[in-house]
């Protein structure tokens, strides 16, 4: 019974995040659709360093072991994942305080939207993180969390790639053309 | 406090007015019913909380059932206003209220009634068909239903409070923007599908892992029933396309609620966009609602023809293929929005492709009838209708794909009636064939035979009647949703004929409420004692009319497609082998509260009542973690307790 | 958790990082521009994305049948049909329907 739901569950998870890929998807094209040729006020090494700080968020999801190193290494991630939004918001304040915010026009609103998904997605995760932390503490690693955790590090390195296509899409190749 | 809500909202029209009084009269005789017989314990028990999806597939339908009334009375006003709207007469309905009922009628149909519906059968069926117990996730199931049913109460909810959209079933924006809709219209409908969608793209995931990984031991994929393939083919439909829709439907209220521009005809923003990416999923929608349907069909000929289907290996190539294909045709929608002769080609091309398969399938199952000895019972009743009504639809489908005849076509009558032959010649009858054909195995006891066939022969006709004047009137130059059009036109006989026509779809629906009464009080003589009434060849059949709660108290072992019918042949139909401990999900709540707080933050949002849409938000949270944090999800169903259900059912 | 895995998660880091690095570069340094820009950098995304699929998620190590593997392929031909088909679409209306 228990190697059948973690099988089934992993599965249905990583079917979600397949599906979750149309979504990031569907806002990547409008983005492109919308934005001909705006002005960006990027600052890319910003951005570069947010990206190295969520990969390495996303690569210390691939250690999990026993009970304390575990509660290490999600501690690790959820400071890690912290950071990152806060760089973000950090990123959005900056903007509208220099004037530009997603009411400013179609391009502005389909990048603050399409970076907002991702920030929505890692501020669940880091609920997730808490919530698993929380059932680690107190019950250990049991088949139940560790399925929990199989689930947690796909749907973060799932969120790394994505961000990586953004770092790549928006702030690489927007720096060039803005 | 009230945000923008104020008592001009609980203002509605002598019409409106009258559907509240049967809601709210509805409901006052539904709750004085569940008191008198003390049942409110028992709706909670075993309906509401269950995580049982034969218990949620009948909920599915209840409320389809529900929401099929509201939508065709919609359908009957609108035929009752375009009867005698003509010249000096401008009908009984205003211009708005015209334009939110043909927007409800749309939105009901396709997300409330059409989907509602064939997921319920499926909720029941699937598990069933592949041997198995239950589906992949239970309680996400659960909260599937719940958000489909929230939805549908924002539709009825706007009738009563507020008003609805009047912005068409898709929504186009420049005119669903803020500017040109301010009311709370467009809110209700975005919330009402976002909501529903939500439940549908789980719902999806939930069958596709269930089919892939829950079949019994022996059932290749090349061994599961028909049914069951179209719907892994409607699933994986699902789970990309319904992702879109959420992403759309998000940039809308975004554009509405936090003034972003994605899709305001200034301001950079792009209302083709929305157009384009609507359609994207759009498209498949139509696909998912009508997979299914052919899966029924691929059931009920083959019994009802008393003979295997025809050329197995083709129609699932032929799904297949739809599937893939499906993906790649969304521009015909749009033919006439501004795409130039090479992309209107490119993806004309390709939705006459999409016909090649269809026709497969067709042809399959009218050779699967050569040959066959035949039982028009009131299910093939049903498939007939489907032939000439599908195949109608499929052809002038193929036919507005040339994208210069679709210059003509697009948006006129003959469009209207186009999708209303494939929807109901294809969805609807197909519903109604299963219905009838699984009736006995859901709730224990067959269908009044004679009344069955007398709706169907009247939905039929009463089709025909209702849509080919409007293929006529399409050629004619009629356009859609209008309200009123000038006698010179010379329209009017014709709209006549199609209101009779929906009358005659009235009789119909009226035989079928008669035949569920009568087939009630029968029930007793009725009964399906073996569990198998039509000498059916899939594994449900091998149950007992309705199932236990785990379905199967042994795992059949598969060995051949048509199991059931293998099975039989071998004489190997009870398994007497040693009854074991069976693990069912336990009943929860949470899925019931998820609902309600869904509720609250969609009215709370179309309302501005920002403290009540916090309210769900977090409610919605709280009670996803607290499941997350539930390891204890399961009770026991003793080896004992399944054998005394188990000879109970022989000794019947 | 296997010698292997911990191999592969730090290979991935590395060359994730060589991978980024590399594009940060190109674009600060201004190393290219127009098309083979934009194809650069594609292929950089896309090279990051393959060797976390593979380094980090391990979509390579799955047993047969591999669903999960499917299921990816066929989620990348359905977003590239209309992702693509997008950005030609809203290409193509644009085209056609400005004032020329």
């Amino acid at each position: 019974m228990t190697t059948d739901t973690h099988s089934k569950t992993i599965f249905g998870f990583w079917v979600f995040l397949m599906s979750d890929c149309l979504l990031f998807a569907s806002f990547f094209a409008t983005y492109f659709v919308l934005h001909q040729g705006t002005v960006t006020l990027f600052s890319l090494p910003f951005a570069f360093t947010q990206s190295v700080v969520f990969l390495i968020s996303s690569f210390a999801a691939g250690f999990f072991g026993d009970k304390h190193k575990t509660l290490a290494l999600l501690g690790f991630m959820f400071v890690l994942g912290a950071l990152f939004l806060s760089m973000m918001g950090y990123e959005f304040a900056q903007l509208v305080q220099a004037g530009t915010s997603w009411q400013t026009s179609g391009a502005w609103s389909a990048f603050f939207t399409l970076l907002s998904m991702v920030g929505l997605h890692a501020a669940v995760g880091l609920l997730w993180i808490v919530v698993l932390m929380l059932q680690i503490c107190f019950r250990g690693i049991t088949p139940s969390t560790s399925r929990r955790l199989a689930c947690l590090k796909l749907f973060w390195q799932f969120l790394n790639i994505v961000w990586v296509f953004i770092f790549s899409f928006v702030y690489l190749l927007g720096a060039q053309y803005g | 406090m009230f945000g923008r809500l104020n008592l001009e909202a609980f203002h509605q029209d002598v019409i409106e007015q009258g559907a509240d009084l049967m809601m709210v009269l509805g409901a006052i005789f539904i709750v004085a019913l569940l008191t008198y017989c003390k049942r409110w314990t028992w709706l909670w028990k075993e309906w509401l909380t269950s995580l049982d999806p034969k218990r949620i597939g009948v909920m599915y339908i209840v409320v389809s059932m529900v929401m099929l009334v509201k939508g065709f009375i919609d359908a009957l006003m609108l035929r009752a206003q375009q009867m005698i709207s003509v010249g000096d007469s401008h009908g009984y309905l205003t211009s708005s209220h015209f334009q939110q009922i043909f927007t409800a009628h749309g939105t009901t149909m396709i997300f409330f009634v059409a989907m509602g519906l064939l997921f319920g059968l499926l909720n029941f069926l699937i598990p069933l068909q592949i041997g198995a117990r239950d589906v992949a996730f239970p309680f996400v199931n659960a909260v599937s239903f719940w958000l489909f049913a929230v939805g549908a109460m924002l539709v009825l909810i706007s009738l009563a409070i507020g008003k609805f959209s009047a912005t068409g079933w898709v929504s186009y924006p420049p005119l669903s923007e803020l500017q040109y809709s301010p009311g709370v219209g467009v809110d209700y409908w975005l919330w009402s599908v976002q909501v529903s969608g939500v439940g549908s793209l789980i719902s999806g995931i939930n069958f596709f892992v269930t089919i892939l990984k829950m079949r019994a031991p022996g059932m290749t994929l090349m061994k599961m029933p028909m049914l069951t393939w179209t719907t892994l083919a409607t699933a994986v439909l699902i789970i990309f396309a319904f992702q879109v829709l959420t992403a759309t439907l998000t940039m809308l209220s975004f554009d509405r609620l936090i003034g972003t521009h994605f899709f305001t005809s200034d301001f950079g923003g792009n209302p083709m966009m929305y157009i384009n990416l609507i359609w994207a999923w759009g498209h498949p929608e139509v696909y998912i609602l009508v997979l299914p349907a052919f899966g029924i069909f691929s059931e009920v000929v083959p019994v009802f023809s008393q003979k295997r289907l025809f050329g197995y290996a083709s129609m699932v190539w032929a799904t297949v293929a739809i599937t893939l294909l499906s993906f790649g045709v969304w521009l015909h929608h749009f033919f006439t929005m501004g795409a130039g002769p090479n992309a209107n080609s490119f993806f004309g091309i390709m939705t006459m492709l999409i016909a090649v398969p269809t026709g497969v399938k067709i042809f399959n199952w009218l050779f699967t009838m050569l040959q066959g000895r035949v039982i028009f019972k009131t299910p093939m009743i049903w498939f007939l209708g489907f032939i000439f009504a599908f195949t109608t639809g499929g052809m002038t489908g193929v036919l507005m794909s040339i994208p210069s005849v679709d210059f003509q076509m697009h948006n006129s009558l003959f469009l209207i009636a186009h999708f209303h032959s494939t929807i109901i010649g294809g969805v609807v009858f197909g519903f109604f064939a299963g219905l009838t054909y699984w009736f006995p195995k859901i709730f224990g006891f067959t269908l009044h035979e004679r009344l069955g066939k007398w709706a169907a022969w009247c939905w039929i006709l009463g089709f025909f009647i209702a849509f080919f004047p409007l293929y006529v009137l399409g050629m004619m130059g009629a356009t859609r949703r209008l309200d009123h059009y000038e006698t010179a036109a010379g329209w009017q006989p014709l709209f006549v004929v199609a209101a009779f026509g929906a009358l005659l779809i009235a009789i119909g629906v009226g035989f079928q409420v008669l035949q569920l009464i009568i087939s009630i009080k029968q029930r007793k003589e009725n009964r399906d004692a073996t569990g198998d009434p039509w000498n059916g060849r899939t594994l449900e059949w091998s149950t007992s009319s309705p199932p236990p709660e785990y379905n199967f108290a042994h795992i059949p072992e598969v060995k051949e497609r048509d199991a059931f019918w293998a099975m039989k042949q071998a004489h190997q139909t009870h398994n007497t082998g040693k009854y074991e401990d069976i693990h069912v999900p336990k009943n929860s709540p949470l899925g019931f509260f998820v609902g309600i707080f869904a509720f609250c933050l969609s009215f709370g949002t179309i309302w501005y009542m920002w403290w009540l849409a916090a309210v769900g938000m977090i409610g919605i949270i709280v009670c996803v973690t607290i499941r997350l944090c539930d390891d204890d999800v399961e009770r026991v169903m003793s080896a004992h307790e399944v054998q005394h259900i188990e000879t109970a059912r022989t000794r019947a | 958790m296997d010698k292997q895995s911990t191999y592969s998660h730090w290979i991935g880091l590395f060359f994730s990082l060589a991978l980024i690095i590399g594009a940060y570069i190109v674009v600060i340094r201004q190393w290219l521009s127009g098309y083979i820009l934009i194809a650069a950098i594609i292929a950089l995304a896309l090279g990051q994305a393959l060797v976390q699929l593979f380094c980090f998620m391990h979509l390579h190590q799955e047993h047969k049948p591999r669903w999960n593997l499917m299921t990816f392929l066929f989620m990348g031909l359905v977003l590239l049909m209309i992702v693509i088909g997008s950005l030609w679409i809203m290409e193509n209306i644009n085209y056609h329907m400005s004032p020329s």
